[in-house]
């Protein structure tokens, strides 16, 4: 006889330490993304995927191949051959509008060379320009940026501008080749550009601010100039971002965030207790988990207008920039690393990580009338000490004012079979998630695909002629 | 699967009235006509009588000039096939008929003998005594040993449905032709090949006699000629004659009028040789002759003998086998062929037509035939067939117009001899035809023929009626037309009457004799037959129901068919209370055997013209238990499975139609035995075939069957079948999760007819795979058989299905489990029930086709509905678009809850197989819902 029992839902979960994961079944009802394009190009890690137009995507990864697809169809569109190595860096430079002809460039660095791929009219590869694993470009000058163990300046025609001289130890701006052992520590891994035609790298623990000085009337080249050093940071920067035309963050290994202004590069504000084990932290699985460095370590920051939103290990949080404090987070938002973040305009946020799936959630905003008490660190601050023993509910902050924000999990995406690494957002066609499994998936709205799709079949049937409205 | 025969006939008038809503008439080239001779109260699958053999089979035969009419072989090759039919007999019978009239020798006023191209002639003809009637189709070889140097040979289509032979005479005379050009092809081959040996020991022997002579001449000097000498020159003299009578005859062959048109629909596998014709074939022109003496010259080098000048015509020489006369590959290629017809029209007549049928209206629904259907069977047969017969009218003229062109005196046949033929046909008409009949015939017929034509010939049919002691009966000859335009005097004979309007009252009216052969129709060339007349010709057939009994005679199952034509709508309604009384009362009058229920309701005829009355000869016998089974099996078929979505080309294995009513006693529980024992009859039957043509098609049909039954046990099994084959209709992939490879393999096998397909490559079907699954895999495959391994890698795979378990549904053999979304459509349990009374395979596959076919047009429906997709008024609200959606799917189309989403999910498909530029470049999308899964077990 037949009987069905339901089992509806939850699914083991492998890599299950008695974690606090927050599950979603099966039933998904705000999740849009049902369908999926499987795209196979890549055959080693596939880390970066940067946005080109309304419709193309980039690919890159460890295999050195860059690879253009279309996010409408999933097509592949180029696959570009130029590096060896490990593919470390992609940026593009986007054709100025005052250029009549549009040539959009793909910057691709990598160990060994830089490649530059100019995307219009046709595609082509430029070789070897210089060595550096690192890029930024500044739009205002139309300039770019390449930073390894020094940093050089380019224009779009690839003429070598200008160049530092091997960055080593603190104010020595010797020419010496760093030895090994420094070889990290010194080497650039984040740049970006900030106001007054500086640039900020991270190289080590510490953050260098260059001035790139124009050519005037007077001096002839460009010039760049070490202008400070900020030593804040206790262990190696991993992100860098702009945040807004005021402040520009930096995330470091050991889970410290600070913001800093970005006009005279002071701090505003430093958030390093999210692996601070709090005074009232007393179970031993809370400290076991937050002494491993790599749970706090901060892999990745997204931004709006009000909040920026940190991947602190395998959780998420919500930083407000005007309450300089946490409001809402995650603490296990992924079985393991969170590597990248982005905010969506419908308040939606979405998390990729290294055990292979992607997430959707929401922030929302609460009342709750009775809350509990709140501790306060020095500089506020919400520690994850303070997650209640059921955390299968995110952890709610409770404000002065009383409005509580929460990350609420809408929708999960697995699709992936090892760590997603990078994620892209299309308004129009979907999400583009990257992974160490060789694999690009395409995310797109079943439903909005469908009606696209219906919609062609219209459109192809009156070409054919075979269109009869009914009256 | 709409047309098949057991469906239309059995099918429950009830069900019709359960029909949520009123289906329109479908449009003429939709309906599919039924049985055609339903009427007769014959069930569709009655043993036909008399026959001495079991099965149809094809005849060759030869007029050998040594011993006279001979067989030489059956095909298929088995005794059991003819069983105690006379072949010997029956060829002499076949070789009688032969109206080509293949005259060759020296025509008065030629000085040497001269070869003709003879066209093949086509004959229909019947014995009633035996039984059998036959397609009969004389060619001439050429034989250089042979008197006049030709052989006259006959293939001849025999089977015990007279029907069958008519209806399908325009695709057996094509198939006909095909062989018999490939035949002759390589007897032109062989003949020149022969002249040349024969010309170089001409050479040689002249050369020796020269040599002779001049020693004679040498050695007597003294000036008188000896009788040795004189007897020297004069076979010098007829060396030499002969020779120039060779090379005549060599120019003449390699002078063949080539009928272009015939190379090109012969089959593939025909091409290579095809090859060769191009410059065989040549026009006289020199290169090209050079071309061929090269040719012909590059053989093996052969040293000339001695001969004789003069040939002796005797007895006691052996004649050459067929496959000496042609060249041993175009033999073969020969035998491939003819058993490629014999399997083409393998079963009943009635399966053929529906098939026929059944394949050009899948044909046309190429929007929606790729979901469900095995193209790579369907094409293979389809394609053949199809392209023949539109191709036919315009490629036959050449071919006579090449005659005519030809330089050679066109002597095809003699005027003695003509008419002589004309003489000896003797019509035996039944006087009392009335006037009104004629009238009505030509009513039918003015559209191709001139009335007066017909008249003409009518009358001198009446006329040649009266005496009949004749023992053969030629209803209608026709002749090349270049024969035509010597012989008017002939009178209406030879005018290019319609075959079938004779032969329908041969048919209809002739009396038995004793010992007679029936002509029914003969035309030497398809060329003769006009256009409109060929177009018109599977159905012309049915005009002779005019005669039946007084035209509204016709014996009528008057039973509501599902859609019936829209002009007999009418007609039937009008007619329906006189007719079943009719009905009953033939019935009463016939019977001889049990008869066919009259509350069996689907013996109906959409078309009023389709009877035909009966010869009265043919049996009534049914095989009652046979019957009984078929009418079970698809009791429960619903009715709208006539829907005339063409489902596909399903051919029911005759052999499994015969062995059927051996097995139908067999029990349900050694079922499998019985099929497993069927499909081995059927595999032994086609391995006998010098068969390279068609392997696939008996195997797939074996796979049909063998996937039908499984899939049926698998319903009967598994009390969760249902929603399992919800998720593959929706697009879900299931895994068939299992130890056994073998069981899971078949598993997978029958599940995989639930499948749709993606474009018109393969079925995306994974039958066993062992390594873990990727994402890629579910949109790839939508039915993958795993391993369950208790290895590290088996865990990692188990692992990797529990990750992915959103996109899939697992069935796990082992544990007899199903891990899937909830089903609570109605579709399904129609697909699927598991109570059915469907036993066997290839009927469940058939009502499963059916079903999907049914769906597809559901499908269709819905993703072609311009309303319902595309915003009516400017702006509308996308919410109101999807109400409309979700309306007309529960409304108009009467979805219920899960249905919807199958719908949908081949509708996707379907836009995407119309879309896309490059059919299987893009693959489509894997799509998939949120919902929660659930556990079943048994």
């Amino acid at each position: 006889m037949l009987r069905w029992l339901i089992g509806g839902g939850r699914e083991p979960q492998g890599l299950a330490e008695k974690s606090p994961l927050q599950t979603i079944g099966e039933e998904q009802t705000q999740n849009p993304y049902t369908e999926l394009l499987v795209l196979k190009a890549h055959h080693d890690i596939v880390r970066f995927l940067v946005q080109l137009d309304d419709y193309r995507f980039a690919s890159a990864g460890d295999d050195g191949i860059v690879v253009v697809w279309n996010a409408q169809t999933g097509e592949k569109l180029l696959e570009l051959n130029g590096h060896t190595q490990k593919i470390t860096a992609i940026i593009t430079l986007p054709s100025l509008e005052a250029c009549e002809e549009k040539n959009q460039l793909i910057l691709t660095a990598s160990a060994d060379r830089t490649v530059i791929i100019s995307l219009n009219p046709e595609p082509s590869e430029i070789a070897m320009v210089t060595k550096g694993p690192c890029l930024a470009v500044l739009r205002r000058l139309d300039v770019w940026l390449s930073g390894g163990n020094d940093l050089c300046m380019w224009n779009r025609k690839l003429d070598l501008l200008c160049k530092t001289s091997h960055l080593s130890d603190t104010g020595k701006k010797s020419s010496l080749w760093l030895s090994v052992r420094f070889y990290s520590m010194n080497w650039i891994s984040a740049l970006i550009e900030i106001p007054k035609n500086c640039v900020v790298a991270a190289v080590g623990k510490e953050l260098i601010i260059f001035r790139l000085v124009a050519p005037t009337e007077g001096s002839l080249g460009w010039d760049i100039l070490e202008v400070k050093r900020l030593l804040d940071h206790q262990d190696n920067i991993l992100s860098l971002v702009n945040v807004n035309d005021l402040s520009f963050v930096t995330g470091s290994h050991v889970g410290e965030l600070i913001i800093w202004d970005i006009l005279d590069w002071t701090v505003q504000a430093c958030e390093h207790n999210f692996w601070d084990p709090s005074p009232q932290l007393d179970t031993q699985q809370e400290i076991k988990l937050c002494q491993k460095p790599n749970d706090v370590s901060i892999h990745h920051f997204t931004w709006d207008e009000e909040n920026i939103f940190v991947a602190v290990g395998r959780g998420l949080y919500v930083y407000n920039l005007q309450m300089k404090r946490v409001i809402a987070c995650q603490k296990t938002a992924h079985d393991s690393s969170v590597l990248h973040v982005a905010k969506l305009p419908n308040r939606q946020l979405i998390s990729c990580s290294e055990d292979g799936s992607v997430r959707i959630w929401e922030l929302r905003e609460k009342q709750q009338l009775a809350a509990e008490p709140v501790p306060t660190g020095f500089f506020n601050m919400w520690g994850f000490g303070r997650v209640n023993k059921q955390a299968s509910h995110p952890v709610k902050k409770q404000q002065e004012n009383a409005i509580l924000f929460s990350l609420e999990l809408i929708g999960d995406l697995i699709g992936h079979s090892s760590s997603v690494e990078m994620f892209l957002y299309f308004e129009d066609h979907g999400l583009v998630t990257c992974s160490a499994d060789h694999l690009i998936i395409l995310w797109k709205n079943g439903e909005r695909e469908s009606g696209l799709r219906s919609l062609k079949l219209f459109q192809k049937l009156e070409e054919n002629g075979d269109l009869y409205l009914a009256v | 699967m709409i047309s098949a025969p057991d469906v239309v006939a059995f099918t429950k008038e009830d069900e019709y009235e359960e029909e949520p809503y009123n289906e329109p008439a479908l449009p003429e080239e939709y309906s599919v006509p039924l049985f055609p001779f339903a009427s007769q109260g014959a069930n569709p699958w009655s043993k036909l009588s008399g026959a001495k053999f079991s099965r149809d089979f094809i005849l060759i035969s030869e007029f050998s000039e040594q011993v006279g009419p001979q067989p030489l072989l059956t095909i298929p090759n088995d005794t059991k096939v003819f069983g105690t039919f006379d072949l010997n007999y029956f060829s002499l019978r076949i070789m009688s008929v032969d109206y080509q009239a293949s005259f060759v020798g020296h025509p008065p006023g030629s000085a040497y003998p001269k070869l003709n191209f003879v066209e093949d002639s086509k004959v229909v003809l019947g014995d009633s005594k035996e039984g059998a009637f036959a397609y009969v189709h004389h060619l001439t070889l050429y034989d250089l040993e042979a008197r006049g140097f030709v052989r006259p040979f006959c293939m001849a289509y025999i089977s015990a449905d007279q029907h069958k032979i008519m209806q399908q005479f325009q695709e057996l005379s094509a198939e006909f032709s095909k062989a018999s050009e490939c035949l002759k092809t390589g007897n032109r081959k062989a003949f020149a090949g022969e002249l040349e040996k024969k010309l170089k020991d001409l050479d040689y022997t002249r050369t020796v006699l020269h040599m002779e002579t001049e020693i004679q001449k040498k050695a007597n000097d003294k000036g008188f000629y000896s009788s040795q000498a004189i007897e020297k020159a004069n076979e010098l003299a007829s060396v030499e004659k002969s020779i120039i009578e060779h090379q005549d005859l060599l120019k003449q062959i390699r002078s063949y009028p080539r009928r272009k048109s015939k190379g090109s629909d012969l089959c593939s596998r025909e091409t290579e040789y095809t090859q060769d014709r191009p410059s065989q074939a040549a026009t006289t022109s020199d290169p090209e002759e050079s071309a061929d003496t090269d040719r012909y010259t590059c053989r093996p080098a052969y040293t000339p003998k001695l001969i004789k000048a003069k040939s002796t015509k005797c007895f006691d020489k052996k004649l050459k086998t067929l496959e000496e006369l042609c060249d041993t590959d175009y033999f073969t290629q020969t035998l491939a062929q003819l058993s490629h017809i014999e399997r083409m029209f393998r079963g009943d007549l009635c399966y053929l037509l529906t098939s026929q049928i059944d394949r050009a209206l899948l044909k046309q629904q190429h929007v929606t035939n790729f979901l469900f259907e095995d193209f790579a069977e369907a094409d293979d047969r389809a394609v053949v067939r199809q392209e023949s017969a539109p191709a036919e009218p315009s490629q036959d003229r050449p071919p006579s117009r090449s005659l005519e062109k030809c330089p050679i005196p066109q002597v095809l046949i003699s005027m003695g001899s003509y008419r002589s033929s004309v003489e000896s046909v003797l019509i035996k008409m039944e006087q009392e035809l009335g006037d009104e009949e004629y009238k009505e015939v030509e009513g039918t017929e003015s559209g191709s023929f001139d009335p007066q034509d017909n008249l003409d010939c009518l009358d001198m049919d009446m006329k040649g009626s009266i005496s009949s002691g004749e023992s053969i009966e030629v209803l209608g000859t026709e002749k090349a037309t270049s024969v035509l335009s010597k012989s008017d005097s002939l009178g209406s004979l030879t005018v290019p009457l319609s075959p079938q309007v004779v032969r329908s009252k041969a048919v209809s009216h002739r009396t038995i004799s004793e010992d007679s052969i029936e002509v029914l129709s003969t035309c030497p060339s398809e060329a003769l037959i006009p256009d409109d007349f060929k177009a018109s010709y599977p159905s012309a057939i049915n005009e002779e129901e005019s005669y039946a009994d007084d035209g509204k005679g016709a014996i009528h199952f008057q039973v509501g068919t599902s859609p019936p034509e829209p002009g007999e709508a009418e007609e039937g309604s009008v007619e329906n209370t006189p007719l079943q009384t009719d009905a009953s009362c033939c019935i009463g009058k016939e019977t001889g055997g049990p008869q066919v229920p009259l509350s069996s309701p689907a013996l109906t005829l959409s078309d009023e013209e389709g009877v035909v009355s009966t010869p009265p000869q043919r049996s009534r016998q049914k095989d009652q238990g046979f019957h009984v089974d078929f009418a079970m099996e698809n009791s429960n078929l619903s009715s709208r499975d006539h829907s005339s979505e063409g489902f596909p080309a399903y051919e029911l294995d005759p052999s499994h139609l015969l062995a059927s009513q051996d097995d139908s006693k067999t029990s349900l529980d050694d079922y499998s035995d019985s099929t497993s024992c069927v499909s081995s009859v059927a595999s032994t039957s086609s391995d006998r075939m010098p068969s390279s043509a068609h392997p696939t098609g008996p195997s797939s049909e074996r796979h049909k069957k063998r996937a039908g039954q499984n899939a049926l046990k698998f319903i009967r099994q598994y009390p969760f079948a249902h929603p399992a084959i919800y998720s593959l209709l929706s697009g879900r992939t299931l895994v068939v999760l299992g130890e056994e490879e073998a069981m899971v393999r078949k598993l997978v096998t029958a599940l995989s007819i639930f499948v749709p397909n993606y474009g018109c490559c393969a079925k995306p079907v994974k039958h066993w795979v062992s390594s873990p699954l990727h994402i890629s895999d579910f949109q790839k495959w939508k039915l993958i058989g795993l391993q369950r391994a208790v290895s590290p890698a088996g865990t990692g795979a188990l692992h990797a299905l529990s990750r992915y378990s959103r996109y899939t549904s697992v069935l796990d053999l082992d544990r007899k489990t199903l891990r899937c979304p909830l089903y609570r459509g109605t579709l399904v349990p129609r697909l699927a029930d598991r109570r059915t009374h469907i036993r066997r395979g290839s009927t469940y596959y058939m009502h499963v086709q059916s079903v999907l076919a049914q769906l597809c047009a559901k499908a269709f429906l819905y993703t072609f509905c311009h309303h319902l997709h595309l915003p009516t008024r400017g702006r509308e609200a996308e919410a109101a678009a999807a109400s409309r959606q979700a309306s007309f799917l529960q409304l108009s189309l009467g979805l219920v809850n899960e249905d919807v989403k199958v719908v949908q999910y081949l509708a996707e498909l379907l836009r995407l197989h119309y879309t896309q530029e490059h059919p299987g470049a893009i693959q489509p999308t894997l799509r998939f819902d949120y919902v929660p899964s659930f556990l079943y077990k048994i």
